[in-house]
């Protein structure tokens, strides 16, 4: 029993194929340790297995083998307590305001109705969505909206913070405002982050550790320590050892993408050198 | 694609099955002055279809239904091309139509038989006014529904009008305006039946009507056996064609 | 007022006007139709007497309970549908077919099974009504994007509470759809049984009407019928605009 705050042993998803056969090899073995309050990201090429990682650890989808432990106790396909994900796509509700999409997060906990009323409140103060309190999504830009789906994660004030390529939708510059914003986030909850992104910036930006995800099934082949201080923020991306860590990753990352578009049959897919 | 065959039609036995199952059932339920099983219904129909007097009513019914629906299809078309073309006018009619579309048109057959007479005329027209709306409001849809990329490469290519017409809006919108008559040929269907079972002296629709007034349950049975024998052989073809060619279709 | 809702305007006034010239000339016959406002002047002499009264509450409750049966009863059947895909494309073309058969066949069965009060009625409005609720709610469902059905699991919802909180809400504005319908086909469903056989209602004093060339009474009744129709469905409309224009559709 490791002490971790998340623990993977031997973390295998095969997919059954629908006659029979051999099935999908998606993912794994996985091994991997995350400490309380880290921040954890994983690159890797399209189609590798990433989000099935990240639903193995959520409990949307069982292992085929291995286990996943978060605080002691085992997942399995079972959504675990004080774990809260946000996905690439826009999850918002459309037919609830801005509030009721967040109070939503709350509707099973147990607190005074005045209670759950402070929170969403603060949870809206904090994401900064005060003057869209009772907008509904559509009126909302998608950086707003990814926004509102964070904040509903974090009322529920989750242990685990699980993101699936949360700002594959937006354009570059929210993207990096919004990282400053997980950042922020972060250092004030105390919260785990497993971070799933494809962009290099992105992961070299705001994680402690990067782990590079091979092509399928997906393995872990390398994980990088950044060493950056818990006090950082977008402008992170002058310094020097920012390009060193990204170039890193993208030397590793560029063969097992490589593989995988010569598996989609790209054809003259060159031999790295 | 053959399995997918073989899996439609395992499909259509189990619901055949089911059907004929269940009517035994309600037979056994609810007895002799109520209904006949499938077994003496089948006999009996076989019977009917061949003897004289069936064959006029039949074809009285046939010659009604295709005029309907030919006069739907063509109104539908031409009234679902211009609304989908012509921003203002859709925007004030179609409403109209959809509120057209919503009523109870059933409590308008004494204005129609009043309009009309008593016989072919009346009930092509409660056919065709069935019919007439579902064809053009999913044209006007599909119409409005074809993407601009796809006509402006039209245009990069430098397709004549006519051409435009031919290799571009009408491929375009043809599985919408598919789905728009396989709806409008049902609803043709029952209006032409309901226009004979209130304003004819001849037709399936008339024969049924009869047969419920007098309550000959053998003859109530065998006509809505054929009805809905006819209609399940036409509806599953059209949604047969309706699915390959919305598969097509991104 | 907008220039469309004017336009709007403009066009039925010209189409009443036209009727009532039609009329006025006897190119209409007075045995065919009465002028437009000869009708609507009939309507509130029939609304004031009060004789019809007990025919349009007969038939407007009975619609309603059949209407109120085939929301209910449809709604259940596609969420208890929607998972099982195999049953759905069993179903399909029996859907298909149904809106082409006269179910009005199965009304002296009715009859038979439940007597000759209101129940038989009220069976075909609901059987009529039921069909479009089931197959707009599938559509529906259908289209609840994946990623809100994760998220009802990561806020760990039951399978009902998904249903009630999540997969309906979603799916409301084709939920509203098919009770559009409903609205229509249960109406269609009970004038027309009370056509066919029936000691009451609208359907009955319409036909009863038509018989004796009482076109004062006949005209009135169906206007009243189409105002009650186009009513509803123009407040559904209504309602179902708010809902999508709040998701920016």
């Amino acid at each position: 029993m490791s002490d971790a705050h998340v623990s993977l042993r031997d973390v295998t998803k095969v997919f059954p194929a629908a006659n029979g056969g051999e099935g999908l090899h998606a993912l794994g073995p996985v091994d991997l340790d995350l400490g309380k309050g880290e921040f954890f990201a994983v690159v890797g090429p399209s189609g590798c297995g990433k989000s099935t990682l990240l639903e193995v650890i959520a409990g949307l989808t069982p292992a085929s083998a291995g286990t996943v432990e978060f605080e002691g106790w085992r997942v399995d396909a079972d959504i675990p307590d004080g774990i809260g994900v946000v996905f690439q796509e826009d999850a918002c509700f459309p037919w609830l305001s801005v509030e009721q999409n967040i109070a939503f997060g709350l509707r099973k906990t147990a607190l005074a109705a005045d209670a759950k009323q402070r929170r969403v409140r603060d949870v809206i103060d904090l994401m900064g969505l005060g003057d869209f309190a009772k907008s509904y999504p559509a009126q909302l830009s998608g950086g707003m909206r990814q926004r509102v789906c964070i904040a509903r994660t974090l009322v529920t004030q989750p242990r685990l913070i699980l993101l699936d390529e949360p700002f594959g939708a937006l354009d570059q510059q929210t993207r990096l405002l919004m990282g400053d914003e997980v950042l922020r986030l972060w250092r004030q909850t105390g919260a785990t982050v497993f971070l799933i992104t494809h962009a290099l910036d992105e992961a070299t930006m705001l994680a402690d550790r990067i782990a590079v995800m091979s092509a399928r099934p997906g393995r872990l082949i390398d994980v990088v320590q950044t060493n950056w201080p818990r006090e950082r923020d977008s402008r992170i991306v002058e310094r020097a050892e920012f390009g060193a860590i990204t170039a890193r990753l993208w030397k590793t990352l560029r063969e097992e993408s490589l593989k995988t578009m010569a598996l989609k049959g790209a054809g003259q897919a060159a031999e790295p050198a | 694609m053959s399995t997918e065959s073989w899996k439609s039609a395992r499909n259509a036995v189990v619901l055949i099955a089911c059907l004929l199952a269940g009517w035994q059932a309600l037979y056994w339920f609810a007895g002799e002055i109520a209904m006949r099983p499938p077994l003496a219904t089948l006999r009996y129909t076989a019977n009917l279809v061949t003897t004289d007097a069936f064959w006029p009513h039949l074809s009285e019914t046939m010659r009604a239904f295709a005029i309907a629906l030919a006069i739907a299809v063509a109104v539908g078309l031409l009234t679902g091309f211009w609304l989908g073309f012509h921003s203002l006018s859709r925007q004030v009619f179609e409403p109209m139509l959809v509120a057209i579309y919503s009523i109870p048109k059933i409590t308008l057959y004494p204005v129609l038989l009043l309009a009309f007479g008593l016989g072919m005329p009346a009930k092509i027209a409660f056919g065709a006014i069935h019919g007439i709306i579902p064809v053009a409001l999913f044209t006007i849809n599909a119409v409005r529904n074809i993407k601009p990329i796809l006509i402006k490469t039209g245009r990069v290519h430098r397709l004549g009008p006519l051409d435009m017409v031919r290799s571009i809006l009408f491929p375009a919108a043809l599985p919408e305006i598919f789905t728009g008559f396989r709806v409008g040929f049902s609803l043709t269907l029952i209006g032409t039946l309901l226009g004979e079972m209130f304003a004819a002296q001849r037709g399936l629709g008339y024969l049924l009507m009869t047969a419920i007034g007098l309550h000959n349950v053998d003859l109530i049975m065998a006509v809505t056996l054929l009805l809905i024998v006819f209609a399940a052989v036409v509806s599953t073809l059209l949604l047969a064609i309706d699915r390959r060619l919305h598969r097509r279709s991104v | 007022m907008s220039r469309i809702t004017l336009y709007r305007v403009g066009v039925i006034a010209a189409a009443v006007l036209l009727l009532e010239l039609l009329c006025y000339v006897r190119v209409i016959d007075r045995i065919t139709m009465q002028p437009p406002h000869q009708i609507v002047r009939d309507l509130f002499v029939i609304l004031a007497s009060g004789k019809q009264n007990a025919a349009i509450l007969k038939t407007l409750s009975n619609a309603s309970i059949a209407l109120s049966l085939a929301i209910v009863v449809g709604i259940l059947a596609a969420v208890a549908l929607h998972g099982y895909r195999t049953v759905r494309e069993t179903l399909d073309p029996l859907f298909a077919t149904y809106y082409a058969v006269p179910i009005f066949a199965f009304y002296p069965l009715l009859i038979v099974l439940f007597g000759l009060g209101d129940a038989p009625q009220i069976g075909i409005g609901f059987m009529l009504g039921v069909v479009a609720v089931i197959v707009n709610t599938l559509n529906g469902l259908d289209r609840v994007p994946r990623v809100l059905r994760k998220t009802a699991r990561i806020q760990r919802l039951g399978t009902i509470e998904t249903a009630l909180k999540v997969a309906l809400p979603c799916a409301a504005p084709y939920v509203l759809t098919g009770v559009k319908f409903a609205v229509a086909y249960s109406l269609i469903g009970i004038i027309g049984a009370e056509f066919i056989m029936s000691r009451g209602g609208m359907g009955y004093e319409i036909s009863f009407a038509y018989n004796n060339f009482d076109n004062a009474t006949m005209y009135p009744l169906i206007l009243l019928i189409l105002i009650v129709s186009i009513s509803i469905n123009a407040t559904l409309s209504w309602w179902e605009k708010v809902l999508l224009a709040r998701r920016g559709l």
